[in-house]
């Protein structure tokens, strides 16, 4: 492990382990949060525009 | 069997982009300093461009079309085409800018390509106002036609050639690594084309919704 650390420091490179990223929200299964927050949002989004098509549909079929 | 000829496209792009946002937040990423997880942007933000990209060449497509056959239909997809375009650039525009924000550490840059950017979106927005100008539908579709095949020129220009020609800090640009080998892994590979699909046929499904109202609108007058 040391070997490694001082293998990546000698190429330049920042260890993986030291770069920040949303670990933690997807170790405590709290992404899976954002990610339903986005569905929903983007399921109404997709209901509207069907709305629109149905309803455009019906005009055109009249 | 009908249903699926008429509107699977339209649920293939829903599905695309739902397999975007889940993978998107839930794949795996490389793990790089700067941008840590905004990398994910890439599904975001480039698709944007990328979809932008495609309906704006249907729209020239559809004035060079109007121009051979002076057929109106063709003007209001040309017209229905660049509207949802400059949507699209818009967003492009304003994920770009946060995520700017948060890895430049300002909103924006003065940078030829986020310049080449706005500059873009202004012929696109001045085509616009051109349309709404003209009152006389025949006259309206020739002359906003003309100026389609400009500002798509300039689009070129602007947005793919010029900044190409000077340093920039925009990722793809002047040697940047900018997302391909080096940033970009198979990881994001997966995610990334199936979303560009996915966003162009949704935005296209916005487009006929857009012709099919204008028709309906005219047809009620």
């Amino acid at each position: 492990m040391a070997s490694l650390s001082a293998f990546s420091i000698a190429l330049g490179q920042t260890p993986a382990a030291e770069i920040e990223m949303a670990d933690a929200l997807h170790q405590n299964g709290k992404i899976y949060v954002v990610v339903a927050v986005v569905l929903i949002i983007f399921a109404g989004l997709v209901w509207y525009m069907i709305g629109i098509d149905r309803r455009l549909r019906r005009i055109e079929n009249k | 069997m009908n249903w699926i000829k008429q509107h699977g496209w339209k649920a293939l792009g829903v599905f695309l982009v739902i397999h975007t946002l889940v993978e998107g937040f839930l794949g795996p990423v490389p793990r790089l300093n700067i941008l840590h997880e905004t990398i994910r942007n890439l599904y975001f933000h480039v698709t944007m461009w990328f979809a932008m990209m495609a309906i704006l060449t249907v729209s020239l497509i559809k004035s060079l079309s109007y121009l051979n056959q002076f057929n109106l239909e063709q003007d209001r997809w040309a017209a229905a085409s660049a509207k949802v375009g400059i949507l699209l650039g818009v967003l492009g525009v304003i994920t770009g800018s946060v995520w700017a924000r948060f890895t430049w550490g300002d909103w924006w840059a003065n940078d030829p390509k986020l310049n080449g950017a706005a500059i873009t979106l202004l012929f696109y927005f001045a085509y616009q106002l051109l349309r709404s100008s003209i009152d006389d539908e025949a006259k309206r579709a020739r002359v906003s036609a003309i100026y389609n095949i400009f500002a798509y020129v300039m689009l070129v220009v602007f947005l793919m050639i010029m900044p190409r020609m000077y340093p920039s800090l925009h990722p793809g640009q002047s040697g940047n690594p900018g997302f391909n080998q080096y940033d970009l892994d198979n990881n994001m590979r997966r995610v990334f084309y199936p979303a560009i699909i996915g966003w162009i046929l949704l935005a296209w499904w916005m487009v006929t919704l857009e012709v099919r109202t204008r028709k309906a609108e005219t047809n009620l007058i």
